[in-house]
């Protein structure tokens, strides 16, 4: 393990990003290591999707590196650019499913222009996708629109999971969820990763999700990141993350936690 | 290499998987997994141990091809260090078999001509009375404003008159200028036959100003706001920014939909003006470096072709022509529902119908002056 955390998949250094004169990011850095789950946290406006986004390679920042698997993402040529996007898995803040496709056709998308594979076989592929994320095979053919809000979340995950990626990005995958979908949701996440050994990127508002899915937490304040293990971040005497762990919202959840974790043994 | 091969030992079977099993390879390993032959009975061996970074589709595909082939009965065992996904793979595939089970597809019934004919008419019928009850709406808000003149919202319409109208003067009197220019010029070339070159005025003239002038300045506001009227509308649609004003218990036509309207309604015939004058100017220029009739001359001849009311039989019809512009992009705007392919779909039909529509009511017009002796 120790030899592992040694070399994180995804090292940002030195990050800074702009808008006008508004500083979002001021030298922030962020280690992800692999097959962690990392939950981003901050207030709104702090910049979690434009992290996120600058991550990715959708928004170039004023300064800073960015390496993912130990590659500058700034200095790929155009074939590798490629690759890396294929090896991410990525679902956004409103699902981003394209609206003229059903499902089935969503979660093909990425496989057919990657690999020319049997219609027979595409077909198999998108029941292995949704079953994976708990979609039943009749939604296959349905239209965004016609998905419910949980489902839309779902679908995209499966979206995501489809070229088998070994890095998934989810910006607030649990947002707009009722609870129980939010906890199915959470079960979900952890059992992919404990059966694909996948690395997650999340970010989430969630408390009760990041408590039970998150090995460590990064919470962006004042431009920077700090990030910690769960119980490091409960510590941490900045008033802005004490405020965010241990207000009124946060109790119920980190019992809800604690209950569980004793449960599991 | 191959990614796989059967062979038989005694009774069972035995599959040996090879080398690169990850997605990459998936094409190979499903062309090699098509080309397998059944039917295979009794039990198969999965041999993983010379296969190398397994992926889920074609660990999936396998387990699919596998059950095709062997129906139910087979008994399938995996060995040689099997992936872990395997396990996990197995319980979705039992998911997926019992609920198939329970699925029933329900085929649309194929509808021959007459039931076609009739959902053509019904969708006709619905949509006639859609854009009658749409009108009746704008109409409503109009008499409305009598009593309440802030309903009118005279900044919103300020802005629309402003993009549709003042922002498209220099597109329309270009436009208008170049047409007359070819207008005039093709008659020069025919008349001057006949010595009749000075009739070239009238040509021009009479046409710039009955026909061409608003004809054109509608059909290229047809294209520039009609269409941004559907966009627009149909995008705070898909948005339910709609919704959201009228749960605030705004009207949404009062809101988006007149001030529309109304903007092309005062826009066009300024406009029209406009292209009017430019259309006389290009006239006048090529008569006079084609047909060298000096521009004292030309409009003399061309106070003496014109009847008083041939400005305003072209004027007249422009606010009509805004007006339904206006409405039909923005209806088409408020149908949008779901998907980005409606939004571009209905924008379309917005511009096509609304430049169909303009010509149309251009000739009930000519019909119309035509009785009239207008």
């Amino acid at each position: 393990m120790v030899e592992e955390s040694a070399r994180p998949i995804i090292r940002v250094q030195g990050l800074v990003n702009r808008f006008g004169r508004q500083v979002v990011h001021n030298e922030l850095s962020l280690e992800v290591r692999p097959q962690e789950i990392l939950g981003i946290v901050g207030g709104s406006g702090t910049g979690k999707t434009v992290l996120l986004r600058t991550i990715l390679g959708l928004h170039r920042p004023q300064a800073g590196k960015i390496e993912v698997y130990g590659r500058d993402i700034q200095r790929l040529t155009p074939p590798e650019r490629l690759a890396m996007d294929k090896s991410f898995g990525v679902t956004f803040q409103t699902g981003a499913l394209i609206s003229s496709l059903t499902v089935a056709e969503n979660i093909q998308l990425p496989l057919r222009e990657a690999y020319e594979i049997s219609e027979d076989t595409l077909d198999d592929l998108v029941q292995l996708n949704l079953s994976l994320v708990g979609l039943a095979p009749d939604d296959a053919e349905k239209y965004p629109a016609q998905l419910s809000g949980g489902m839309i979340k779902r679908a995209a995950l499966a979206r995501a999971l489809s070229l088998e990626p070994k890095l998934l990005f989810l910006d607030e995958p649990t947002s707009g969820l009722d609870p129980i979908s939010a906890s199915d949701f959470d079960a979900l996440l952890l059992y992919l990763h404990d059966q694909l050994k996948l690395t997650v990127v999340m970010i989430t508002h969630d408390l009760d999700s990041l408590f039970r899915t998150c090995n460590r937490v990064g919470v962006i304040v004042d431009g920077g990141m700090v990030s910690d293990t769960l119980a490091g971040i409960l510590r941490n005497t900045n008033p802005w993350i004490h405020e965010y762990f241990h207000g009124p919202r946060a109790h119920g959840a980190e019992e809800a936690a604690q209950e569980e974790e004793a449960q599991r043994g | 290499m191959d990614a796989l091969a059967l062979h038989r030992e005694g009774n069972d079977w035995r599959l040996d998987l090879k080398g690169d099993w990850s997605l990459d390879r998936l094409p190979q390993i499903d062309r090699e997994l098509d080309a397998l032959s059944g039917p295979i009975e009794g039990s198969v061996v999965c041999d993983w141990s010379r296969a190398e970074h397994p992926g889920l589709g074609p660990v999936w595909a396998l387990l699919t091809r596998l059950a095709e082939l062997g129906a139910a009965q087979l008994d399938i065992r995996h060995e040689g260090n099997p992936p872990s996904s395997v396990q996990l793979l197995k319980k979705l595939q039992l998911e997926i078999c019992t609920s198939q089970g329970k699925r029933t597809i329900a085929v649309p019934a194929r509808e021959g001509a007459i039931g076609k004919l009739g959902r053509f008419t019904v969708q006709q019928g619905t949509e006639a009375r859609g854009v009658l009850a749409f009108f009746g709406r704008i109409a409503s808000v109009l008499g409305g404003s009598f009593a309440r003149p802030r309903m009118l919202r005279l900044p919103s319409l300020a802005r629309h008159i402003r993009e549709t109208g003042v922002a498209a003067v220099p597109i329309a009197s270009l436009i208008a200028f170049l047409i007359s220019v070819v207008v005039a010029y093709l008659g020069a070339q025919q008349l001057t036959r006949f010595g009749a070159s000075i009739f070239v005025v009238d040509l021009v003239t009479i046409a710039v100003l009955r026909e061409l002038g608003v004809l054109l300045t509608a059909v290229i506001v047809a294209g520039r706001s009609g269409s941004a009227f559907a966009a627009e509308i149909g995008v705070m649609q898909l948005n339910q920014e709609i919704d959201a004003l009228r749960a605030m218990g705004f009207n949404p036509i009062e809101l988006l939909v007149v001030p529309r309207v109304l903007a092309l309604i005062v826009a066009l015939p300024c406009l029209t003006v406009i292209a009017d004058a430019m259309g006389l100017a290009g006239g006048g220029l090529l008569c006079l470096i084609d047909l060298h009739i000096p521009l004292a001359q030309f409009t003399l001849r061309l106070r003496e072709a014109l009847s008083p009311t041939t400005f305003w039989a072209g004027l007249v019809k422009a606010p009509v022509f805004g007006l339904l512009i206006g409405m039909v992009g923005a209806y088409r705007g408020m149908q949008v529902r779901e998907s980005a392919r409606e939004l571009g779909r209905l924008t379309t039909i917005a511009v096509v119908q609304s430049i169909f529509l303009v010509i149309l009511a251009d000739a009930l017009f000519a019909v119309l002056f035509e009785k009239l002796d207008f």
